[in-house]
């Protein structure tokens, strides 16, 4: 189809270069440049200092077991639900859909401080909190992923092995797993990852006796001052990061079945699988109510019974006159704001730009469409770090300024914008762009008034999503921030690190408006309607 | 010997089967006719389980059954959509339901070899699902459902999808498969003359319903 569009009345090769060329500059700019300065630094230091990779062994150990526990643990914990919403239609699924993907839209550092909240405190700093909380976070990747082939797979096929002698059990075991593993294997590819570089959670919830590799990399960073170390170390992650991809990508033989019959969720009928519906439901409601009602609750809570004083003192920068709190929690706010605003921008526009180009040129586009995904596979504190030993000199001394960190944001948020944009774009009938054109329009107008018209409702679900990334994004932030510029999320990890009951209810209180923020954000745009398991 | 008496199915509101009778003898082969939509299929997974109905009794050789799940009631179904297991090859398809039952692999081995020759399919083991034409699929869809020796075999519009030549060619080879292994077999259609060249006893829905029979 694309070589039957690309032949009818195709828009001029110079216009597609020129969409293309902002986006191409920025990515390279901002993400191939210090990356490939950061791999450098390091290839030069690796003469000068004898051992870079000073007691790391422990700390790759731990980030890969916990990694895997998580994932583990995720897939086990996810696939009932997955099934329950892919597989039966009943009042309130909708709801329930939108409720699963709730903690993925949220933002690392509330699903922390929502856990520190939730635990006890003999669970703080542990890896185990650590990993509930991984599991917590990283559910909604298994319905989408899990479900939506669930979803697909036709209900007299397993009926088959049912009339075949194949107990429920084994209808399961050696029909449905069997199809499903693809999509298994992806979403245990997408949670491993997504835990291997746990930031903001493993900070808050692991401590300090259990870092990340990640965590480690931001503490020599910001705390140690040992930036070529924590360079090392980066590299190091990216590339044990490039080798996991590999080989997971290689693991994917996608040859698309052919599954053919009524699929899709349908009501249940047994008292079983009602049962089973409502207890699946309860739990999920549950599991990700807990931890949110627990963080606002607690943010009432400044050790001598309900008191609003958290919410009362969050005006000032100071906990009594004359001790300072360290950071100024109403300022953060409007940051966080700023910062969003910002990177919605650049992100839009950057996304816009470039899903056009990558739609009216194959060829042309996939480079830039693979350029621009490079940020998602690597890990937000690496992205901030190359950021800080790049912009360091002139003429690009830009460390101090404030825009570095809304185009850090910018940079991870555009492969959403993109593929939102793209998804609408292709689906764009060629019959459509045809009429245009024998209409006499040319073939700028007639982009002008059959793509760019189309994409409105995307473009805003992009802004959107990139605002919200930008609203909770804490690994890029936490290396680039300046003092008296924190984000919210940044704020929020200061104030936990204090000791005190105040500070902490504070914390609470500022995550329960970054999660009231990102909620708002998240629903305005319509994205959270994406996220679910596809509708047959 | 099979007994449906008195099947009532609701989806909500809806009745989609209300008071459904039918009998079927040893060795029987009844075709029940009647337009698309009818409730044919939903009759077809009472009698093997795969959907609980609301009352009414199905019965196998005297004994009633109708809360016995699926696989152990020993009723093969072919599916309209073939619902050939994609993962698995030819063989493999057809030798689930010997494996199912705990067959030896000697003997699931002669009797997939038995039933690829039964359908002409002979040298067809190993290729994949996939990669058969619609009339292969048919094919293999009833070898696999043929081969656990089902006490009764349910056909669910086995025949429809295909072009014209092939459909009457599979009707000859169907009546001649099913004939020669002597299986008791409830045929679902919408097509008169599939189901008098296949059947027995041809029996229309409407007789099927309460009152009516």
């Amino acid at each position: 189809m694309d070589d039957h569009r690309a032949a009818l009345n195709p828009p001029p090769r110079w216009f597609v270069v020129t969409l293309a060329a902002a986006p191409a500059l920025f990515i390279a700019g901002f993400y191939a440049w210090p990356v490939t300065n950061l791999l450098w630094t390091t290839v030069r230091r690796a003469d000068e200092s004898g051992s870079p990779f000073g007691h790391v062994g422990p700390i790759i150990w731990f980030t890969t077991w916990q990694a895997v526990v998580s994932t583990v643990l995720t897939l086990l914990v996810g696939l009932l639900p997955a099934y329950v919403l892919a597989r039966y239609s009943f009042r309130g699924r909708r709801a329930l859909v939108a409720v699963t993907t709730v903690p993925f839209v949220l933002p690392t550092v509330v699903v922390g401080a929502a856990f520190l909240a939730l635990l006890p405190q003999s669970w703080h700093g542990s890896a185990q909190a650590m990993i509930v909380a991984h599991v917590f976070f990283n559910i909604a990747v298994v319905v989408r992923l899990v479900g939506s082939m669930i979803t697909v797979i036709p209900h007299d096929l397993v009926g088959a092995a049912r009339t075949l002698g194949a107990s429920p059990i084994q209808a399961a075991r050696l029909v449905m797993i069997p199809l499903l593993a693809p999509a298994l294997w992806s979403a245990a590819a997408v949670i491993f990852l997504f835990s291997f570089t746990s930031f903001g959670v493993a900070t808050l919830l692991g401590g300090p006796t259990n870092p990340t590799l990640e965590v480690e990399i931001a503490r020599r960073a910001t705390q140690l001052g040992d930036v070529g170390g924590a360079a090392t170390l980066s590299a190091l992650q990216l590339g044990l990061l490039a080798v996991m991809v590999v080989w997971a990508t290689r693991g994917q033989n996608r040859s698309a079945l052919e599954l053919k019959g009524a699929a899709g969720p349908r009501p249940p009928r047994t008292r079983g699988e009602r049962v089973m519906v409502a207890g699946v439901s309860a739990a999920v409601v549950l599991a990700v109510g807990a931890p949110i009602v627990a963080l606002v609750s607690r943010s009432f809570d400044v050790g001598n019974g309900w008191s609003i004083s958290a919410w009362s003192k969050l005006g000032s920068a100071q906990i009594r006159p004359g001790v300072g709190l360290g950071v100024d929690p109403l300022a953060s706010i409007g940051a966080s704001l700023r910062f969003a605003v910002v990177a919605a921008a650049i992100a839009t526009v950057m996304g816009f730009l470039a899903a056009t180009a990558i739609n009216t040129s194959p060829r042309l586009g996939k480079l830039l469409d693979a350029g621009l995904m490079l940020p998602l596979g690597t890990s937000a504190v690496t992205i901030g770090l190359g950021m800080l030993i790049t912009f360091d000199a002139a003429p690009v001394d830009w460390r101090a300024r404030w825009w570095l960190i809304p185009l850090g944001h910018a940079l991870v948020a555009v492969p959403f914008v993109v593929r939102a944009l793209l998804s609408v774009l292709r689906s764009i009938p060629g019959d459509l762009r045809a009429a245009a054109a024998t209409l006499g329009a040319t073939p700028i107008r007639t982009w002008w008034h059959v793509d760019a018209a189309s994409l409105r409702a995307p473009l805003l679900a992009g802004a959107g999503f990139s605002a919200a990334i930008s609203l909770g994004e804490f690994g890029a932030t936490t290396i680039l921030t300046r003092s008296g510029r924190e984000t919210l999320p940044i704020a929020i990890g200061r104030l936990l690190g204090r000791a005190g009951a105040l500070p902490r209810a504070q914390a609470f209180a500022m995550a329960t408006i970054l999660l009231a923020l990102s909620t708002v954000v998240v629903m305005a745009s319509g994205i959270h309607e994406r996220l679910g398991p596809d509708d047959a | 010997m099979l007994d449906v008496s008195e099947i009532v199915v609701r989806l909500g509101e809806r009745a989609v089967l209300d008071g459904v009778s039918l009998h079927v003898d040893d060795g029987e082969i009844v075709a029940v006719l009647g337009p698309s939509g009818a409730g044919k299929s939903t009759l077809l997974r009472v009698i093997a389980g795969l959907i609980r109905p609301d009352s009414g009794v199905v019965a196998l050789e005297g004994i009633e059954i109708t809360g016995r799940p699926a696989h152990v009631r020993n009723i093969g179904m072919m599916f309209q959509d073939e619902q050939l297991f994609p993962h698995l090859d030819v063989a493999a398809n057809i030798a689930f339901g010997p494996r199912m039952h705990r067959w030896s692999a000697s003997s699931t081995r002669e009797r997939v070899d038995e039933l690829l020759g039964v359908v002409g399919l002979a040298g067809f083991a190993e290729r994949r699902v996939d990669r058969l034409s619609g009339g292969e699929k048919k094919r293999v869809a009833l070898a696999r459902s043929l081969a656990p020796r089902p006490a009764v075999l349910l056909l669910d519009e086995p025949l429809t999808g295909l072009d014209r030549d092939l459909h009457d060619r599979l009707i000859t080879e169907l009546g001649d498969v099913l004939r020669a292994t002597a299986t008791t077999a409830v045929l679902v259609t919408h097509d008169r003359d599939e189901a008098a060249a296949l059947a027995g006893r041809v029996v229309h829905w409407s007789e099927l319903q309460r009152g009516d029979s």
